[in-house]
């Protein structure tokens, strides 16, 4: 996350208000220190003792709003993963999501992992970043069985490509449709409505705020 | 709309033909019976006016048919995705003449609050529809005045040679009607 | 394959095997024609348009006779794309485009997107109590309301026509109960971020109270019509088996995971808005089939009325509470009231933003255009609808408009759970399991 500069959304249109020189700039978050607080450091304290490599996967922790999350480096998912299942007992993994931050050179789209364990009543986030050149991740179907139609829709949405899934196709779109619908350079695709006289532009194409 | 129906093949002229249009609109429209293409939120409200309070079954209609062969009107009620949109057609296809097609709610009549990549902004792109109804979603009470006065279009339906005439007339009309985008209005 | 080409029955060969494809004419030949082929395998579309799927649902079938050897669900014709939409929107305004995505219960996606906005804001703890107890009520009614179709549809899809217009009859008392407290039947964009739109009308606790005695009559005869009805149990006893270690694989939650044995309900493990705080037991039953998820649904009516008593008690003595949060940069500022055209700003509100104060008419302008700032960061926040775990995944970078807000929907995780129910079952328990599942295609596809 970077820096914003302008006021209304759309750009290019002639700005006589003087918020176009408006910067903001807007702080990413960078790694939490020990202790993280309530049930952070013994799920943490328990994936140091049962993953040897725990360092060496671990990019960053992040412990905010009363939610952790692991951001996992791309090739050890799949080994974090099981170790959170069978040793941590995250029994349950409740979908795959995507995030496209175009602006992260070389770690645009993000998969982010909600687990939940129901014998210890809690949950964590798992983020893994991969580049846009090469968009390729593990599948955790072997893992978790309910995570296959989750990451079809990542792939449909953002074009993450899940590596040993069974059957990776579109899911919401129709088979044969072009682009990845969710990311950030894909436009919303409305078109404008006509009314007599005038016309009203889509949403994103109109001035409004940031 | 100049498809062969049974009646349209014996067809009297004059006088005669007024009472039969008369007859057969009376008889369409008392026992219309929809298809059910329920899609979304419409759906539900679809089925409670079939449903006890609003009953639909005062104007016969509380059958909806599963098979577009033997249904007469399809309320179209609900978001059509992309992905929807064939399908549509095809049920819209498979119907037999005469048919008619009632858009319910705002995003089957113009794509609703949704402008977007993923649906058709009004199912008048795929279909031609005879009532709008807009709301979101609207109440059964409301599709039940669409319903009535689909009613009344369809006992006023000529057959034969009126038929045609007014068909030439609208579409020359429609031929000759200035674009939205001219005409004065509160925008401009 | 055979020699007699017929125009009516004519088959070719693909990858998959020889299809046939029939267009009417003479059955006799299409017969020989399929008698000569080996395999006994059929593929039938349950197509997006069909009376029994619950939606716009499309199961590809690969049949041996009557028994299932694989089903295939084929989902995304009612895709919307509101989670893109949402991006192009402020924060409050995605109320009204989040509501829709789970149709039959619009007040727990409008809740768990606001529970999100409001952790994001760090004002969770914030909320008035009174705000907090009319979410906790509207949810309870909306439960009914989402069960009551749910048994009505899954009832008629296995062939019983009667209960599905009891059920409808219960749920258009419920209906009336959200129109009278918030001006319509479905789809109301009620909860705003820090609070909700508008207060009770005089009168509704009053009507509330008579609706859940009213209520609690109908329920009784409804259940006359199924529980314990041979018919009924023949048909779902039995099918659509899934254990537990199923449900936790494919990440079931609901009435599903709870027809397992197992007590999960978000309400009493990981409480919200206040939910600690109201006597209610978690209805589970242990045959993992179709008739103990209805079981389920049918007792969950109950223990809803019992948290909408305990609602109605605990509103009669916040009287005259504030119903949205004290902070003015965040709530939402029109001051609305029930009109001859429904829900619109009360007149006395705006005679003093336009006539009295200029300082208000900005503020009020720039929160309904604008909106509120909301910190950078992401969050998860869960609640229990009727269909199972309801996640929304908000990532906001500090703006006026969502970055990304991802519903982690019940319905589209219980969905896949169709594969794993119904292979080596027959056609027509097929329809029994997905009715179970209870899927609102408007929350598998978004």
């Amino acid at each position: 996350m970077s820096e914003q500069s302008g006021m209304f959304g759309a750009t290019g249109s002639g700005d006589t208000s003087g918020y176009g020189g408006l910067v903001r700039s807007v702080f990413s978050l960078g790694s939490a220190e020990r202790p993280f607080g309530s049930y952070f450091d013994q799920v943490a304290d328990d994936l140091e003792r049962a993953y040897p490599d725990f360092a060496d996967a671990i990019e960053r922790v992040v412990v905010d709003r009363g939610e952790l999350t692991l951001h996992i480096k791309r090739v050890r998912l799949m080994e974090v993963a099981l170790i959170l299942r069978d040793k941590l007992l995250f029994e349950m993994c409740l979908g795959v999501s995507g995030a496209h931050y175009p602006a992260d050179e070389n770690r645009e789209l993000h998969a982010v992992y909600h687990l939940l364990s129901m014998t210890k009543n809690q949950r964590i986030r798992l983020e893994v970043s991969v580049p846009d050149s090469d968009p390729h991740l593990a599948s955790l179907v072997e893992v978790w069985a309910g995570c296959n139609w989750n990451e079809r829709e990542t792939f449909d949405m953002f074009g993450i490509i899940f590596d040993g899934h069974p059957g990776l196709t579109r899911i919401l779109m129709p088979d044969d449709w072009r682009g990845h619908p969710q990311r950030k350079d894909y436009a919303l695709g409305g078109i404008s409505v006509e009314y007599k006289g005038a016309e009203t532009p889509p949403p994103n194409e109109r001035r409004s705020y940031r | 709309m100049g498809l062969i129906v049974g009646l349209e093949e014996k067809l009297p002229s004059g006088l005669v033909l007024t009472s039969v249009e008369k007859l057969a609109g009376y008889m369409r429209k008392n026992s219309l019976w929809p298809a059910t293409f329920g899609l979304a939120c419409c759906a539900i409200e679809m089925m409670a006016a079939g449903a006890g309070r609003y009953d639909l079954a005062r104007f016969g209609m509380e059958v909806f048919r599963a098979s577009p062969r033997q249904a007469d009107l399809m309320i179209v009620a609900g978001r059509v995705s992309n992905k929807m949109a064939p399908v549509l057609r095809q049920i819209y296809d498979q119907m037999a003449a005469p048919k008619w097609v009632i858009a319910m709610g705002a995003c089957a009549s113009s794509g609703g609050m949704f402008n977007n990549y993923a649906i058709v902004q009004g199912v008048d792109h795929v279909v031609p529809v005879d009532i709008y109804l807009p709301g979101c979603p609207p109440r059964p009470e409301m599709l039940m005045d669409a319903i009535l006065k689909l009613h009344e279009n369809i006992s006023e339906e000529k057959l034969g040679p009126n038929r045609k005439r007014i068909i030439k007339e609208v579409e020359a009309a429609a031929l000759a009607a200035k674009p939205t985008i001219e005409l004065k209005g509160l925008l401009r | 394959m055979s020699t007699y080409a017929d125009p009516y029955a004519s088959s070719r060969e693909t990858t998959e095997g020889t299809v046939f494809s029939v267009t009417g004419g003479d059955w006799d030949s299409l017969v020989t024609e399929i008698g000569a082929a080996k395999e006994e395998r059929v593929v039938v579309n349950m197509g997006p348009q069909h009376p029994s799927t619950h939606g716009v649902l499309r199961l590809v079938l690969e049949l041996e006779g009557e028994t299932v050897t694989e089903v295939r669900c084929g989902i995304g014709y009612l895709h919307t794309g509101i989670e893109k939409n949402t991006e192009y929107r402020s924060w409050t305004q995605g109320v009204t485009f989040v509501t829709r995505m789970d149709y039959l219960a619009p007040l727990f996606n409008e809740t768990a997107y606001c529970l999100g906005v409001e952790k994001l804001l760090g004002i969770t703890n914030d909320l008035p109590e009174r705000a907090n107890v009319i979410r906790v009520m509207m949810m309870e009614l909306n439960r009914i309301s989402s069960h009551m179709v749910a048994l009505g549809t899954g009832a008629l899809e296995l062939g019983a026509l009667s209960p599905m217009i009891f059920c409808f009859r219960e749920r258009e008392k419920v209906l009336d109960v959200f129109e009278m407290i918030s001006g319509l039947r479905m789809n109301m964009a009620y909860v705003r971020p820090g609070g909700v739109a508008v207060d009770l009308p005089a009168n509704a606790i009053a009507k509330v109270r008579e609706t859940v005695k009213d209520l609690r009559k109908s329920f009784k005869d409804n259940e006359k019509l199924l529980v314990g009805n041979t018919i009924w149990m023949k048909r779902t006893a039995g099918i659509g088996f899934l254990d537990l270690a199923g449900c936790t694989t494919l990440g079931i939650t609901g009435p599903v995971l709870r027809s397992t044995g197992m007590p999960w309900d978000l309400r009493k493990m990981q409480p919200y808005s206040g939910y600690e705080n109201y006597n209610f037991d978690v209805v589970t039953t242990d045959t993992c089939d179709v008739y103990g998820r209805f079981l389920i649904r049918v007792n969950e009516l109950e223990q809803s009325l019992r948290i909408i008593e305990q609602c109605a008690d605990k509103l009669e003595k916040l009287e005259g509470a504030p119903v949205m949060v004290a902070d003015k940069k965040i709530a939402w500022p029109s001051q609305l009231a029930l009109g001859g055209d429904g829900l619109g700003n009360s007149l006395e509100h705006i005679r003093q933003i336009m006539g009295t104060s200029m300082e208000s008419l900005i503020h009020h302008f720039k929160l309904v255009t604008e909106g509120f700032r909301v910190p950078a960061g992401q969050s998860y926040t869960a609640v229990e609808s009727p269909r199972g775990e309801l996640g929304v995944h908000l990532i906001s970078d500090g703006g006026t408009r969502p970055y990304r807000v991802h519903f982690r929907e019940p319905s589209f995780n219980n969905l896949q759970a169709t594969s794993a129910m119904c292979e080596g079952s027959q056609v027509a328990d097929i329809i029994g399991a997905v009715a179970s599942i209870d899927p609102v295609m408007g929350g598998v596809d978004r």
